[in-house]
């Protein structure tokens, strides 16, 4: 048995179980963590797929700093407090299951009539690549993608300063007189509120 | 490499279709947000996939950038739920419901 089959047959049910986890625990936090195995889980995948450049892309960008962000949200609006109290919608989740099992049997479908359900991937990716393939995917991305390139560069600085204006708190430069008003009706700020309620 | 390229897909359409069930079943707008991320890893697999298979490097590519793109997703999307969540207290998709017809 070849290494790469050891190592999907390894991993694959592990993603797939992760996912199942991450749906049908009742905590966040679990479900983020199982989020987190898989997406590792996937990076092994990129590993045998012969994109290495991905797989570390992967661990940074998902496991790092996309699922710490998630943490971080979690724990800046607090665990308890984030559980919404009707969480599952009861009609919904048979009819929703069936639908995803039609799908998932349809992909199959799709799979079996447009790529064969034993098509091997052909051999010399790896001649495709002779320096490695973090400089095969830089050249095609600097010679044929530069102009998307640099233009998810300002995709991110747009993201970031959205973020920002989204997150922050109203802080409004507040003049002498308004001031004095605002002391007599505070309790539109929700912030102040908790603070005055013991 | 002796793993048939289309068991990496069919892994793909099931994490997809977990990722479904998550999205339809959840109201909690954090676990709504979890799901999107495995249905784009789904695909983003997919692609990978489908370098791998024509020998292609460009499919990694626009994996690539997908990632970039989820990441600012993901980015202007926690700020979102956020800031419902200070306004009102609750991340219950439900409860933000003034821009429903």
């Amino acid at each position: 048995m070849p290494l790469d089959n050891v190592v999907f047959w390894v991993f694959a049910p592990i993603a797939i179980a992760a996912a199942i986890g991450m749906l049908v625990t009742r905590s966040v936090v679990y479900a983020a963590l199982f989020l987190v195995v898989n997406f590792g889980c996937i990076a092994v995948m990129y590993l045998v797929l012969d994109a290495a450049f991905l797989f570390a892309v992967q661990i940074i960008v998902y496991a790092g700093a996309i699922m710490v962000l998630f943490l971080f949200v979690i724990m800046l609006l607090g665990v308890d407090r984030i559980e919404v109290r009707s969480e599952r919608l009861w009609l919904q989740r048979p009819i929703a299951i069936v639908l995803a099992i039609g799908f998932a049997l349809e992909v199959g479908a799709a799979v079996r009539a447009g790529v064969g359900l034993s098509t091997h991937a052909p051999d010399g990716f790896d001649l495709l690549q002779p320096a490695g393939n973090t400089q095969a995917v830089a050249e095609v991305l600097f010679r044929n993608y530069f102009f998307p390139f640099e233009a998810t560069s300002i995709l991110l600085i747009v993201a970031a300063i959205a973020a920002m204006v989204l997150a922050q708190r109203k802080v409004r430069a507040v003049t002498q007189a308004e001031l004095g008003a605002e002391l007599e009706d505070e309790p539109e700020d929700v912030e102040t509120e908790i603070e005055v309620t013991p | 490499m002796r793993t048939p390229i289309a068991y990496f897909l069919l892994l793909g359409g099931i994490l997809f279709s977990l990722g479904t069930v998550g999205v339809l079943v959840n109201r909690n707008a954090l676990r709504i947000f979890m799901s999107v991320e495995l249905q784009l890893n789904a695909v983003n697999l997919t692609l990978v996939s489908f370098a791998r298979l024509h020998n292609d490097v460009g499919g990694q590519v626009l994996a690539f950038f997908s990632m970039v793109v989820a990441a600012a997703e993901v980015v202007v999307g926690l700020a979102i739920i956020v800031s419902i969540y200070r306004r009102r207290r609750t991340i219950d998709v439900d409860a933000a419901r003034e821009m429903r017809w």
